[in-house]
């Protein structure tokens, strides 16, 4: 008998629970997909800070759900799939590896507007968002490239993805252009997040004589390795600062907050659309952290280039580009290289002698 | 007063009816508390962990897509342990199987073949899957190298072999340079049973009929009894004239025939390309499957969907009740825990002896 | 060619290579010392990966909330012994599979670490100090590795040698090295087996909570979920690589620590090796070791200790 209670209680509980979330469904539910544990202190910590800012924007009008270190493999579908089904009406999956399972997910239920970052494939509902990293990526580069004395900057990174290339030759254009003998040293250490890895390629980058890091991955172990050895380093993803208080130099921040807040309340509006967004500095996407532990001319530069990045009068990528092997790459936008090269980017310009793996 | 483990005459079979039950009660009783503590209310908590998933049919076939894996590979690991032999890798045979059968699914991409294709690459994930076990078993027959390590490391590189694959030779060329391979044709993949309603396929079909041809080999085959007899009575069986290192070789092969073949269903089917996070640990939450189920195939089919469904209901806890992935998996080693201290209690009784003096220590 | 193989020794043989592999090797030499007694006394406890990851978490909140690595240090520990403390009562109170306990224990840990180590994500603390003495750091080699480092490299170098001293050199350590390899015998003469096993697997859970707690303390020192990157099964794998012996250990440690190091350290150096083979490397180097020295033993087995595994439950 007491077994019947127990099973009358929890019904009863659980239609309670049910009344009460419905109660609620006058709020735009939006849900978040991440990669990783939103304590990464990189990607997926600026993606729910951008979901922080949209709630603080919209306050009162929605109501967030994200579920953390979710798997790129079958059971980001399913998760993906739950969010649909429980009265969520915009999604956002924040990594490429989720692209097919959106895209399935999106094909079932036409009605919730789904949002891939960093992909590349569409549907009537589904769109896609990036941020122009390589801007400043760029900006980095020219101060590197004026601060560095060894004329070695050591760079980390993840996978030989084209975001990664396309970043890597950025900061060699943005380089060169103050500093024509600047060589890279790089470091793969095939994770995006993996401290214990990052802080050994930083200490064996420093080793062979790089006083810059630079990174592409997502933890501050390399900012906090460049802080104990006195050497300058730009975070990424998010601010560092706290990590290398008096080393740290800027770090390439991603700022979602405001996209976010845009499409959130475009689907309020219902002017919803299915589009391709790829925002930089000058949609606010892109920021830079303040400019630290640099001299004054040093700073003045980079906010002059940051300035005329914006303005769109500079472009990081502008023509002729020539790869390693001494080729000049087609330029297809003109007087820049377009989108497509860009996010398809398979090449190291010249100056870069590293091969890139697996090709 | 001392409280002691002593072996029972016989096996107690009202405990060994009992024990999983035992184990299941305790837990939920115990996460009952952990919830409290956590300031969540334990009922709500309890109804989604485990009878929220049960209440949609989409759950459902959400469980048991979930459980097919963990049902193929534990199945396997099964035959091994009950012989001793102890198979962790099976996370890498897991992967080499999905890569193996993944080879077809590439090769064939865009072309017009035929239906040929999905049976051909699910024998050659089988295949791949049995050579990569047989490594370690080879390693133990021959140079007597403890197979529990050496399957152990060779997942890890099974792992990275299949990344150098995905992110290299295999890429689409579609793709942007990302590291997957081009989604598999229709020919490719495996079918779903309930088109419309949800993710059920055929592997979950062929999960089934692997169990029911696991247990009559482990009942009614010589080959059952030879497995059964080298874990329970290794002298006897030798003395029988049954070999252990032929054992080890055949349970090996087929415990990652099985993984293998799982791994090519999974990639096939629910994900439809091969990339880099293909698995979540299937390898190694079927060996607490394996245990769960008490290394019985039925079971293992049963521990297999409770196991399904604590991860279904544990990601639903997530959404509703904002309660941490984490929690699933302490869960688990929690009831693995009761199920195995449960278990034991079968074969042996604790008693409460007064003060016994002990044998005197060696002067 | 030549000029590769220079480049190459140049780096192996540079100091501050040294150090960067001495640092990576500790939590390994920590965690697989503790794992050996544990081994030699005849119990085997996967859930090192488990242990360590809870020493993690529990270090670095008690480092975080306390202001003293020391005081986080002592959290760790005790967090594995904890964690240990349960295998124990399991294996040796209800004579249950070391396996799966094992696993079961690994599994465990992962989440309870998770949980634990939520709310410290994002926070920073004031890593382990490093040693300063005035005349004898700034020695030209020696200097910094000798004298240069934090404490917890200083505690795992003179762990293994007392381990070492303890096993050969005293009464204690024979009797455990005798429970290892034949627990029936040492029942018969009297010892209380389950007792210096519990002992034993309560010492490999404080090594393998205190090898944990160094990572968030000492090496980077923040704490991220699932910090430990499997560092404990390459312990598991280093204590059969060294045949059980604790010199053994020490060698196979670092040597585990400088492959993972050239793994990265070679890649600027262009030699087209293809990355995942060199992070593979130590997971190879394992089974061919496995292979080779259990070959040197003949077809019969391993220089394990021949219980090591077996359940015992003491007749009466």
């Amino acid at each position: 008998m007491r077994k019947w209670n127990i099973v009358a209680v929890a019904a009863a509980l659980a239609i309670a629970a049910v009344t009460i979330h419905a109660y609620a469904a006058d709020k735009l539910k939006v849900g978040f997909i991440y990669v990783g544990p939103i304590g990464d202190l990189g990607w997926s910590y600026q993606h729910d800070l951008g979901r922080k800012a949209m709630e603080k924007a919209l306050a009162g009008k929605v109501e967030t759900t994200y579920l953390e270190n979710v798997p790129e493999g079958a059971d980001a579908e399913r998760s993906i799939e739950q969010l649909a089904r429980t009265g969520h009406k915009l999604i956002f999956t924040t990594s490429f590896g989720f692209m097919d399972a959106t895209l399935k997910v999106a094909n079932k239920y036409p009605n919730v507007f789904f949002e891939h970052a960093t992909g590349f494939k569409r549907a009537k509902n589904m769109s896609t968002y990036a941020a122009r990293f390589y801007e400043g990526r760029y900006i980095q580069g020219q101060i590197a490239g004026k601060m560095t004395k060894s004329n070695i900057i050591g760079y980390i990174v993840s996978f030989p993805i084209p975001e990664v290339i396309s970043n890597i030759n950025a900061t060699m254009l943005g380089a060169q252009s103050v500093n024509p003998n600047v060589k890279f040293k790089i470091i793969w250490v095939n994770s995006w997040f993996d401290p214990g890895k990052e802080a050994d390629a930083a200490k064996t980058l420093i080793d062979q004589g790089a006083d810059i890091l630079t990174q592409h991955t997502d933890s501050p172990a390399a900012t906090q390795i460049g802080s104990q050895r006195n050497i300058y380093t730009f975070g990424e993803s998010s601010d560092m600062i706290k990590f290398g208080p008096k080393t740290q130099l800027t770090a390439d921040t991603d700022y979602w907050g405001g996209y976010y807040t845009k499409r959130a309340q475009d689907v309020l509006e219902g002017k919803w659309k299915s589009e391709d967004t790829w925002g930089g500095l000058d949609s606010g996407m892109v920021v830079m952290a303040p400019y630290t532990n640099m001299p004054d001319d040093v700073k003045k530069m980079a906010e002059a280039t940051q300035a005329a990045i914006k303005s769109g009068e500079l472009h990081p990528f502008k023509c002729p580009i020539t790869d390693q092997d001494g080729k000049t790459v087609e330029c297809k936008g003109g007087t820049h290289l377009d989108a497509g090269q860009i996010l398809s980017m398979n090449f190291y310009v010249k100056g870069i002698d590293d091969k890139i793996p697996g090709k | 007063m001392q409280l002691v483990l002593e072996r029972r005459a016989e096996r107690s079979t009202m405990i060994a009816v009992a024990s999983p039950l035992i184990a299941v009660a305790l837990t939920i009783v115990t996460f009952a508390i952990l919830f409290a503590i956590m300031g969540k209310n334990p009922i709500e908590a309890l109804y989604i962990y485990f009878i929220e998933p049960l209440t949609d049919p989409f759950s459902l076939q959400e469980i048991a897509v979930k459980a097919t894996p963990l049902v193929l590979i534990a199945v396997g690991l099964a035959l091994c342990y009950i012989a001793n032999i102890w198979n962790i890798g099976a996370e890498g045979q897991f992967l080499v199987g999905a890569v193996c059968g993944s080879w077809l699914a590439v090769r064939t991409n865009g072309t017009d073949v035929g239906y040929w294709v999905l049976p051909a690459m699910l024998i050659l994930g089988t295949l791949g899957g049995a050579i990569y076990g047989l490594i370690p078993a080879i390693c133990r027959v021959y140079f007597g190298a403890s197979e529990i390590l050496t399957s152990l490391m060779l997942v890890y590189v099974a792992n990275l072999g299949m990344d150098y694959m995905v992110r290299g030779p295999w890429r689409d060329p579609a793709g942007l340079n990302f590291p997957t391979t081009a989604a598999f044709d229709p020919v490719a993949s495996v079918p779903t049973l309930l088109e419309g309603t949800g993710r059920l396929h055929a592997g979950s079909i062929i999960a089934l009929v692997v169990v029911m041809l696991i247990t009559v080999l482990l009942g009614r085959t010589i080959m059952g009894f030879e497995i059964r007899l080298v874990g329970a009575a290794p002298r006897a069986a030798r003395f029988s004239g049954f070999s252990a290192d032929r054992l080890v070789l055949i349970t090996f092969a087929v415990s990652g025939a099985l993984a293998g073949l799982a791994g090519i269903i999974e990639v096939a089917g629910p994900i439809g390309h091969l990339d880099p996070g293909v698995s979540s640990g299937y390898g190694f939450t079927a060996i607490i499957v394996a245990f769960l189920g008490r290394l019985n195939p039925v079971g293992i089919l049963m521990a297999g969907l409770f196991l399904a469904l604590t991860f279904i209901g544990g990601e639903g806890a997530q959404i509703s009740m904002k309660v941490p992935l984490d929690l699933t998996k302490v869960f688990q080693g929690i009831l693995l825990f009761y199920v195995l201290a449960c278990d034991s209690l079968i074969v042996y009784r604790l008693r409460l002896l007064r003060s016994v003096k002990a044998a005197p220590a060696h002067a | 060619m030549l000029e590769t193989l220079s480049n190459v020794l140049h780096l192996i043989f540079s100091v501050s290579f040294i150090l960067t592999v001495v640092t990576a090797s500790t939590p390994l030499l920590l965690a697989s010392s503790g794992e050996l007694v544990v081994e030699r006394s005849g119990v085997l406890n996967l859930g090192v990966e488990g242990m360590m990851i809870v020493g993690a978490a529990c270090g670095f909140g008690g480092a975080y909330l306390s202001g003293s690595i020391f005081v986080g240090a002592l959290c760790g520990i005790f967090a594995g012994v904890a964690l240990s403390a349960i295998f124990g009562i399991l294996t040796l109170g209800l004579a249950v599979n070391q396996v799966a306990t094992g696993l079961a224990l690994t599994i465990f840990g992962v989440g309870l670490s998770g949980l634990i180590g939520a709310g410290f994500v994002g926070e920073k603390i004031v890593p382990a100090a490093h040693l300063n003495l005035p005349v004898l750091t700034s020695l030209p080699v020696v200097g910094r590795i000798l004298f240069g480092e934090d404490a917890f490299i200083y505690v795992s170098m003179a762990l293994i040698i007392a381990i070492w001293l303890f096993l050969y050199r005293t009464r204690a350590g024979l009797v455990l090295r005798a429970v290892g390899d034949n627990h029936a015998s040492a029942h018969a003469l009297g010892y209380p087996v389950l007792r210096i096993r519990m002992l034993a697997v309560l010492f490999g859970g404080a090594c393998a909570g205190l090898a944990g707690a160094y990572l968030p303390l000492a090496y980077t020192p923040f704490f991220i979920p699932g910090m430990t990157s499997g560092r404990g099964w390459i312990a598991l794998a280093l204590v059969v690589f060294a045949s059980w012996q604790p010199g053994r250990l020490v060698i196979g440690a670092y040597l585990f620590g400088a492959v993972s190091i050239l793994g990265l350290a070679l890649q600027p150096l262009q030699l087209g090796i293809p990355q995942q083979v060199m992070n593979s490397l130590p997971y190879l180097a394992t089974v061919i070791v496995l292979v080779l020295i259990s070959r040197t033993r003949g077809t019969a087995g391993s220089a394990a200790p021949a219980s090591l595994g077996t359940v015992f439950v003491p007749d009466r």
